[in-house]
């Protein structure tokens, strides 16, 4: 079962396209909420434009490593990307990569973003890095016990299977897949610095985290850098999406009608779940940075819960 | 592996040279005494003990790769008169002679070079010889009488290596610590294989393995754990570790952490996988239950330091702790029937031993680095030194990303590999390991994701920033001999991680071995993928990965390159307009653990602070108080060494008696051994 491989390549160029336009959307919904006209859904487009042409300002003590750490973000946020099935399962690439790897590219990406917080010893850039990372410490573990769970479903830790199973029989409605959605989207809500945990429009000192590690950022390094941000996004909502709701999904063979519905059907998808998560951002206070770890170690014991239950109640294939 | 022959280099041969190489390494030793003080002594001895470790590492290769007919093991004519010393490869000791001296040669390589830095080196290079035919005299050893008396003798050298500075109070506690432990831990092992070899007391492993062991299986069991645990760190029996492996000289220190625990590894394996006979299903339960602990701990404790060397010490605790998950549910795949997930999940603990011995040693030999360029372990007193020492920063950053189980490099392969094994764990026909197993899933997730954030903090607080003290700031990059040591550490670190595939089928011989299972041969994996169990379940590509990686970062820089606007202006850091011109201002290693110490530290280590601020208009000082508590040694350590004090002070007195009272004692003694004699008859 195998696409082309120019689906691959349509999928990686896909991502990075639609990743900006996610972010205006979501960002125009929540103004539209707060009764407000709110930008253009392509404002995130012109603000990319707009930055690289920029002079980059850096900072005096700056090493190597702050100038080569945004491409190393972007370049493996793009592809954990990459290898999420959006329109389509089972890519050429997906066999390199099982979804405990894209959680692992992700880590990466946020190691180094940390790294480059506190590259210029500030002090802002280092009570992001450490919150981020101190976040980072219970998300992760979340995360790995909704692949668990999911994969345990599916006998497999490969996206595509996982999608596969998820969209044939004998899948209805189950306690732990129930635990482990609402895990992971804590996680989701937690690793994209969206409201309870962060806020991504805020400059007010002491709540950054996310914008904190990249305060000292500007120019064209500041322009990949939100870049990875919008694409990391997308991946979560593609994530959720082809774990949860895999309908519509091309499977290898399809024609040409096939992927127009598959990608017609990703687009709706990324849509809703942007609109959703928009709605509840709006309707809830950002926390306390010490309370998140009260949310996010929620989120671990659910995963932990649905994990268990898993393991207890079933013999895998 | 069928199809190869060995037609020209036999078995024996390859034991042979293996002897000889220790012989070789114990004759340095002597060689070491006599010329420590010249000034070429030093690099003569460092460079040919890398020589004869890398000839070691090639003869261990061969020997696992193409495995002769049998082991006709090497008997020298010493040995306890019931039988004689028998040295020999086996597929495991062939696994772990390889691990073990590829590092220490590459480490001896860094010696050559940082052996120029010791003010005393007639106190280090005599003893470091020793230590490596220590070691590999343990693995070759196939009677228990020449195990221990490696065992020993690898014990002692480290010991001497720890007090080869001995100005220091904290090196001599940490001298004294150690030599109680190695002690215990060698006389668990010495009733481990007394039990072991039955009443008859046939002490080659082949007699162990055919006779039924003496006692109950749980003796064993625990004596190994406490053996082999204590010299690996396992949690509680860690304490010396942090204290030991940072006293010695850096090289000394990058092989106590990466390369001795990894002989303890091998112990544990030796005695419960191929000793012990087949395990019961149980077995598995406290194995799982002592390492899923020590992998939380031991990178909480490792966030709480902030000397550079103690953390890295710290942190072998964790990666132990995650090679033993890795035996533990071998252990009960095996009880299981289930041979292929035993497989799977021994080779992933096996894999992680070489990872670790990889960039553990690469991390002490940077932090040996720091210190000789600076004079300092603090790391609340160094920072920025990426400016001054680029290389060294960068080998380090290597080492980090690979120690915190980040693609594309090995530390992830092997985690990747123990998670897989974990999700087969509901093929367990028990109950308790599926409940404990996840749950062990979960320390194993929690504790990679803390190290990356104890990473971030060594290497941030240690070369990022600004330098937080004049030596930071003066420091200069460290000598060829030590830069090279460490890059090709690091490169090999890089390749375990794109092509592991190699390194899983080389260890197939293990896993037959010890489990009586393998995995699909990996080669036979288009695009030198790895999937262990069936490439619908699960596959890893880490050379696609990074070949991605790397493809879409020049993409990218190549794009904004083409695009972008090439101006670039330096200024002062941004930093929201406060002009914080101290780097005292910046995180420091213990802020940077802060959130985390209040998220985790105030359970285990019942860290509390307490901040006393002046009241409004008094223009005294606030002041932050910080109590951190080692728990494990408060709570096991305290009072044993509050009751060993208690005792010598009471039974002071008997030093004191006339001689009509010790002759009583030697009679009341005698009356009663003979009394236990004749109710045990």
């Amino acid at each position: 079962m195998m696409h082309g491989w120019q689906s691959q390549l349509a999928q990686l160029v896909l991502v990075l396209i639609l990743a900006p336009l996610l972010s205006g959307v979501t960002r125009k919904i929540r103004s539209r909420l707060l009764r407000r006209r709110g930008p253009s859904v392509f404002q995130p487009y012109r603000d990319l434009l707009k930055l690289i042409r920029k002079e980059a300002v850096v900072a005096d003590n700056a090493s190597w490593l702050f100038r080569i750490a945004p491409y190393v973000i972007f370049a493996t946020t793009w592809v954990a990307a990459a290898l999420v099935p959006t329109f389509a399962a089972g890519l050429t690439f997906s066999a390199a990569a099982d979804v405990i790897v894209i959680v692992a590219l992700l880590g990466t990406a946020r190691f180094f973003l940390a790294l480059a917080g506190l590259d210029v010893g500030t002090s802002f850039g280092g009570i992001g890095s450490s919150r981020e990372m101190m976040f980072a410490s219970l998300a992760e573990p979340a995360m790995l016990l909704v692949v668990f769970t999911v994969s345990l479903f599916a006998g497999s830790t490969q996206l595509s299977s996982i999608s596969a199973y998820m969209l044939g029989p004998g899948v209805g409605l189950n306690i732990s897949l129930a635990l482990a959605l609402v895990a992971l989207v804590i996680v989701a809500l937690a690793e994209n610095a969206r409201i309870p945990v962060d806020n991504p429009a805020t400059h007010l000192e002491l709540t950054m985290v996310h914008e904190a590690m990249i305060l000292e950022y500007s120019g064209r390094h500041l322009a990949v850098i939100e870049a990875a941000a919008s694409l990391k996004l997308l991946l979560y909502l593609s994530l959720i999406a082809c774990i949860f709701t895999p309908w519509g999904t091309t499977l290898a063979g399809g024609g040409a009608v096939a992927y127009a519905v598959g990608l017609g059907a990703y687009v709706v998808k990324l849509a809703a779940f942007g609109f959703g998560l928009v709605v509840f951002e709006t309707a809830i206070a950002k926390m306390r940075v010490f309370r998140v770890p009260e949310f996010l170690g929620m989120a671990l014991m659910l995963g932990l819960l649905g994990a268990i239950l898993l393991f207890v109640s079933r013999v895998s294939q | 592996m069928p199809g190869r022959s060995t037609t020209s280099v036999t078995p024996f041969l390859l034991n042979q040279f293996a002897a000889y190489g220790v012989g070789l390494l114990l004759l340095l030793a002597v060689l070491g005494i006599l010329v420590s003080r010249r000034s070429y002594g030093s690099r003569v001895i460092y460079g040919s003990c890398a020589l004869v470790c890398s000839a070691l590492a090639g003869v261990a290769l061969y020997a696992l790769l193409a495995p002769g007919s049998g082991p006709a093991a090497v008997e020298l004519p010493i040995g306890l008169p019931l039988g004689r010393t028998q040295l020999g490869f086996d597929p495991l000791s062939a696994a772990f002679v390889v691990i073990v001296n590829l590092t220490t040669a590459i480490v001896s390589a860094y010696a050559v070079g940082y052996g120029r830095h010791a003010s005393e080196p007639q106190r280090v290079v005599p003893f470091y010889p020793a230590f490596i035919a220590g070691m590999n005299l343990v693995l070759l050893a196939q009677d228990a009488f020449s195990f221990l008396v490696g065992w020993e003798f690898l014990s002692l050298a480290s010991w001497a290596l720890v007090v080869s500075d001995d100005r220091s109070a904290s090196n001599r506690r940490a001298g004294l610590v150690y030599l109680i432990m190695a002690t215990g831990g060698a006389l668990t092992l010495l009733l481990a294989f007394g039990v072991l070899a039955g009443p008859e007391g046939g002490y080659s492993f082949d007699a162990m393995r055919q006779t039924a062991a003496f006692g109950p299986a749980a003796v064993v069991l625990a004596l190994a754990l406490l053996g082999a645990g204590s010299k690996a760190g396992l949690v509680p029996l860690h304490a010396w570790l942090p204290l030991a492996h940072p006293a010695a000289p850096s090289h000394v220190s990058a092989l106590m952490s990466g390369v001795m625990t990894k002989v303890a590894v091998y112990g544990f394996i030796r005695i419960v996988f191929d000793l012990s006979g087949p395990p019961s299903w149980w077995w598995s339960i406290p194995v799982l239950i002592v390492a899923g602990i020590t992998a939380l701990l031991g990178v909480l404790y490792a966030l709480m330091e902030h000397d550079l060397k103690r953390l890295l010490a710290y942190h072998t605790v964790e990666n132990i702790g995650i090679i033993f998950i890795g035996l533990g549910l071998a252990l009960a795949f095996e009880a299981s029937g289930l041979a292929v997930a035993a497989a799977l999940a021994l080779i992933a603990a096996i894999f992680h031993v070489f990872n670790h011995s990889l960039f553990k040693s690469l991390l002490f030999l940077g932090a040996g680095a720091v210190l000789s360029a600076t004079g300092e372990r603090d790391m609340e007193r160094l920072g920025g030194l990426i400016h001054r020492m680029p290389i060294t920063a960068f080998t380090f950053l290597v080492g980090c990303i690979a120690i915190s189980a980040l693609p594309p490099f090995n530390g992830f392969v092997s985690e990747w590999l123990t998670f897989q094994a974990i999700l087969l764990s509901p093929q367990l026909p028990q109950w308790i390991p599926r409940l404990l197993v996840p749950a062990v899933g979960a320390t194993l997730a929690c504790s990679a994701a803390l190290a990356a954030a104890c990473f971030v903090k060594a290497f941030g607080s240690t070369f990022l920033g600004r330098a937080c003290a004049p030596a930071a700031a003066a420091a200069n990059e460290t000598d060829r001999w030590s830069l090279s040591a460490m890059l090709l550490l690091a490169a090999l670190c890089l390749g375990a991680g794109v092509v592991p595939g190699f390194v899983i089928d080389s260890l197939a011989g293990v896993s037959e071995l010890m489990v009586g299972g393998q995995l699909a041969v990996q080669s036979d994996q288009p695009w030198l993928r790895i999937a262990p169990i069936d490439p619908a379940r699960s596959a890893y590509n880490g050379l696609l990965v990074f070949v991605m990686i790397v493809i879409a970062a020049l993409l990218t820089a190549m794009i904004v390159r083409r695009y972008a606007s090439h101006r670039l202006r330096r200024s002062h850091a941004w930093d929201c307009g406060f002009p914080d011109l101290s780097p005292s201002t910046q995180y420091s290693s213990s802020s940077f653990a802060q959130p985390i110490r209040r998220v985790f530290g105030s359970v285990v280590f019942r860290a509390r602070e307490r901040v006393t601020m002046p009241r409004p208009g008094d223009t005294g000082r606030a002041k932050l108080r910080l109590d951190v508590h080692d728990t494990v040694w408060e709570a096991l350590y305290d009072p044993v060494i509050r009751f060993v004090n208690m005792a010598a002070d009471r039974l002071n007195g008997i030093q004191y008696l006339t001689i009509r009272k010790y002759l009583t004692l030697v009679f009341a003694a005698l009356v009663l051994l003979l009394v236990i004699i004749g109710t045990l008859r």
